[in-house]
């Protein structure tokens, strides 16, 4: 299987007519019209109505379940518990994950499901939850990860051993792994520094925040197949994580995704769908599940709070001798945090050689984790800006000019050991410093911010097939999912490649029965991937045209040429002969020789990295605290902009995100380990009128790898924005805050003590 | 079982008769009696906005307002904002501009900024921020969302 395009044939020469404009989403009219179906908005007939019933309690064991008087009552058609699911051992993968999805032995947070009902109405299946009775044991709980390292808190799971310590120990834990990354050596670095910053900092779990609640319909037949519609990331990751936890070979599951309404890396991994699958089992007919926005507040995946360590040292020139991380991430109730992803990140745009980061991953009662927008890591970039920030100041440096003194470029070697290819670090660093924006004297009374971030970009396994229609025009078959619009750019560069109207191409979203497997779509990693896999089907289609056309004109194969969706005689040569489109081709030969038609399975890798860097203005309202961003700008190479506008809405959605992260957004809980602000109301994502426009730069130096040199964009929007305000508000007020969210009460108190 | 509600409402110009449990919300019965799912449901409290409708010329959350309560009113949902095959210069603004990413929240938006511009034909950027601050976007950072309205008034005001 390959694993890139042999020749990527990128050529930073080529005359572009598609790729690098804004058409209109072909997915766009059915989104404003109404029409587009999400993950609730699917009917089949005799369909019934799944409800959840959560743990009261943050830890208890569950003693027994009675559902009989649920059972009893009138429209009930099934009650599952988790004695429908087939037992898995705990500590495996699939045993972790069958606990996430429906509670066994203990329930371990506020929420964690532990019955549900299929009822003939949503009312009825609402009344039969009252009627469940569950006899729990209720247990000690710990909600803080820094108390759940300590030895008297209360343990989880027995069977859990840290991983990564270099003397192990066989007392049960918390702690699931320990992980130490280092290159050089940081005491030599230290050594070396004229100035060293040390700093502690911490950030709260924050929610994905998508609009759109999980929602899913699930069908269950008597000969144990399974249709799946549903609203998710990861249709294939999806089906075979079922597999696994419902003994089901995958094959008989189908997994038809919905459009998406937002997921952020927060739909990568199920929540009601295996529940519904069992319910309608046990009924025998569809049920639906949409969850209510409180239980994906207290059900469903945050992200990773964290508690660390950042110390730094550098010369009186700006050179950094020697970084160092102490990190503590909280992972909810199982292991997959992916807290690795920080240390692997948190320095990488810098030309460091002396690095030692020591990492914690730590279980609490809480829902476990799921990914987000380059997962673990913009909360400890957070710290490392704000480090790197104090330093320039110290040594009296601009704070580009510190970055562009240290940035790393091609042929560095980097603490994942991977050698940087072409990267546009210095080149977005030059492009921030240009802008109009940095160039503007700092408003009356307002603070500056700028902070850079870093993310790897992915690849992975893709399958996409291409069918050419008699009349010419294409459709593509992809099965990654649609997070924010990656269809156009997707039928834009197979447009460019058969060079054709993009108009004449369209996209299907297939099930998972129709194609073979495709990766979870995060880690910015479809568009690049997708891209790939569909220039490949493209020009597998095109030397079928020109077969087809030199037998139509009975010349060999090289005397045909095609460019610009037609097949040319190579030269004079060759004879006199009118051009042929595509459409031409497939009508004339469709009959004799079949379709034309293109699959192509790929583990896509060469995804160039990307970097960003965020300027942002700030008021603080010293009276109060709040913090008001007044103007922003989002500098980023995206490698090669697809579709421009998505780019910039892609910069631009990840600020704002970041925005809320910054200075609200965090889960509050009681002493009785409940979470308290489970709606919108309380836990307070940014609205329009609390944010300016925001400004975008987009870089293009090519991932030379990609036919079009594109890198991913989707991560990095998000990974500065915090570290960028921070440095803003300490601009500002004359105190870099330390802890997320930046919110009133705690900017009040640094304003009281910096004055104090 | 409890008594239910006979409720007759116009929904886009057409007339609608139901029966409608006492406490059963509009939105509800718009997605799932009436099978208009274009009106979404994000939070149930008030709070996000995907619901949005407007009553009698009032712009509500239909998730706060009782089925009950429409009887006799006039509803309209986006399913009505098209005038056939035309689209409202809000939907086509919103598509050329890139107002909407994953969509969700799209007709939520759009139909507060129609009752918006019926008001106010001539918001600033401003006052159309602050009127459209019920509707929650997670995917666009409101930016394009506020262009798109903005140019959308603009041409409506030159029509
Ligand atoms: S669903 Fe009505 S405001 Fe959110
Ligand atoms: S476009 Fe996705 S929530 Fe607005």
């Amino acid at each position: 299987m390959a694993t890139i395009l042999e020749d990527s044939k990128f050529d930073p020469q080529r005359d572009l007519k598609t790729v690098g404009s804004n058409p209109v989403k072909h997915d766009g009219l059915d989104k404003v019209t109404g029409r587009a179906k999400f993950g609730a908005d699917f009917f089949l007939p005799g369909m019934l109505f799944g409800r959840t019933l959560r743990s009261p309690h943050a830890h208890a064991i569950i003693k027994s379940i009675d559902i009989s008087e649920a059972e009893a009552l009138p429209g009930v058609k099934a009650v599952v518990t988790r004695d429908d699911f087939p037992d898995i051992d705990p500590g495996s993968v699939a045993g972790d994950m069958t606990r996430t999805a429906m509670a066994r032995e203990k329930a371990l947070f506020d929420g964690h499901p532990v019955a549900a009902v299929a009822a003939t109405s949503e009312a009825i299946a609402k009344r039969a939850l009252k009627l469940i009775k569950v006899d729990y044991e209720v247990l000690p709980h710990v909600i803080d990860p820094v108390d759940a390292m300590k030895p008297d808190a209360p343990i989880l799971h027995d069977h859990i051993r840290t991983k990564g310590l270099d003397e192990p120990s066989d007392a049960p834990t918390n702690v699931t792994e320990r992980m130490v990354s280092k290159m050089g050596d940081v005491e030599r670095g230290f050594a070396e520094a004229d100035v060293i910053v040390e700093r502690e900092f911490d950030s709260k779990p924050m929610h994905q925040g998508y609009i759109e609640p999980q929602g899913c319909v699930a069908e269950y037949s008597e000969d144990g197949q399974v249709e799946l519609w549903c609203s998710t990331q990861a249709p294939f990751v999806y089906r075979d994580r079922l597999s696994a936890i419902l003994k089901v070979d995958a094959a008989k599951i189908n997994v038809q995704q919905s459009e998406l309404g937002g997921g952020f890396g927060g739909k990568t991994g199920f929540y009601p769908e295996p529940i519904a699958i069992l319910l309608s089992k046990k009924a025998s007919r569809p049920v639906k599940m949409v969850l209510h926005r409180t239980e994906v507040f207290r059900g469903t995946g945050p992200v990773s709070g964290t508690n660390y360590k950042i110390k730094m040292g550098c010369t009186k020139d700006g050179r950094i001798t020697a970084a160092q991380g102490e990190l503590i991430f909280q992972t909810g109730i199982f292991t997959g945090s992916m807290y690795f992803n920080a240390p692997n990140a948190m320095f990488t745009r810098y030309d460091l050689e002396n690095v030692y980061i020591e990492s914690f991953e730590v279980i609490s009662n809480r829902p476990k984790v799921n990914s987000f927008r380059a997962p673990c890591v913009p909360q400890i970039v957070f710290g490392v800006e704000g480090v790197i920030d104090e330093l320039a100041r110290k040594i009296e440096m601009d704070p580009i000019d510190m970055r562009l003194k240290n940035a790393a470029t091609e042929g560095y070697t980097t603490i994942y050991g991977e050698t940087l290819g072409p990267i546009g670090f210095v080149e977005t660093l030059e492009a921030a410093k240009a802008t109009d924006h940095y160039q503007s004297p700092v408003k009356d009374g307002e603070g500056r911010g700028i902070a850079t971030g870093f993310w790897f970009n992915r690849g992975g396994e893709t399958s996409t097939s291409m069918n050419i229609a008699p009349d010419g025009s294409v459709t593509i078959i992809t099965g990654t999912a649609d997070v924010a619009g990656s269809r156009i750019s997707i039928a834009m560069m197979a447009a460019e490649e058969l060079g054709i109207d993009v108009d004449k191409v369209r996209i299907t979203m297939a099930d998972t029965n129709s194609l073979g497997f495709n990766r979870v779509t995060a880690g910015s990693r479809t568009t690049y991937s997708v891209g790939m896999t569909v220039v490949d089907n493209a020009r597998d289609c095109i030397s079928q045209f020109v077969k087809r056309a030199a037998e139509i004109w009975d010349v060999p194969e090289d005397a045909v040429i095609y460019e610009n969706g037609e097949c040319r005689p190579a030269s004079a040569n060759v004879g006199e002969f009118e051009p042929l489109s595509i459409a031409d081709i497939a009508k004339q030969t469709t009959m004799s020789h079949g379709a034309v038609t293109a699959s192509t399975s790929m583990n896509v890798t060469g995804a160039g990295p990307g970097f960003g860097l965020h300027i942002v203005d700030v008021k603080v309202d010293e009276e109060t605290g709040r913090t008001d961003v007044t103007r922003y700008t989002v500098i980023e190479d995206a490698g090669k902009a697809i579709h421009p506008l998505q780019v910039e809405g892609q910069y631009q959605g990840g600020a704002v995100q970041g925005i809320g992260w910054a200075l609200n957004e965090e889960y509050v809980y009681g002493e009785d380990g409940r979470l308290q602000n489970a709606g919108f109301l309380d836990y307070r994502m940014p609205v329009t009128s609390d944010v300016p426009m925001i400004d975008t730069v987009i870089v293009e130096v090519p991932n030379p790898r990609h036919p079009f040199g594109l890198r991913g964009v989707g991560e990095v929007p998000v990974v500065p924005t915090m570290a960028a305000i921070g440095n803003a508000i300490g601009d500002a007020i004359g105190v870099r805050p330390q802890s997320l969210p930046m919110s009133p009460p705690k900017l009040l108190d640094l304003i009281e003590n910096r004055d104090g | 079982m409890a008594k239910k509600v006979h409720v007759t409402t116009t929904v886009n110009g057409d007339e609608y008769e139901y029966l409608a449990e006492a406490g059963q919300t509009l939105v509800d019965v718009l997605r799932n009696e009436l099978e208009l799912t274009g009106t979404k449901e994000g939070c149930s409290t008030g709070d996000c906005g995907a619901c949005s409708v407007i009553v009698d010329g009032e712009l509500v959350c239909s998730c706060l307002v009782l089925a009950a309560e429409t009887d006799g009113k006039s509803v309209e949902t986006i399913e009505g904002m098209a005038n056939g095959d035309e689209l409202h210069p809000l939907q086509r603004n919103f598509l050329e501009l890139n107002g909407l990413q994953c969509g969700i929240c799209t007709p939520g938006f759009l139909v507060a900024a129609k009752a918006l511009l019926e008001r106010n034909p001539d918001p600033t950027e401003t006052e159309a921020r602050f009127w459209l601050a019920g509707n929650l976007c997670r995917c666009t950072g409101y930016d394009k969302i506020v262009r798109s309205v903005m140019a959308a008034a603009e041409e409506m005001r030159g029509a």
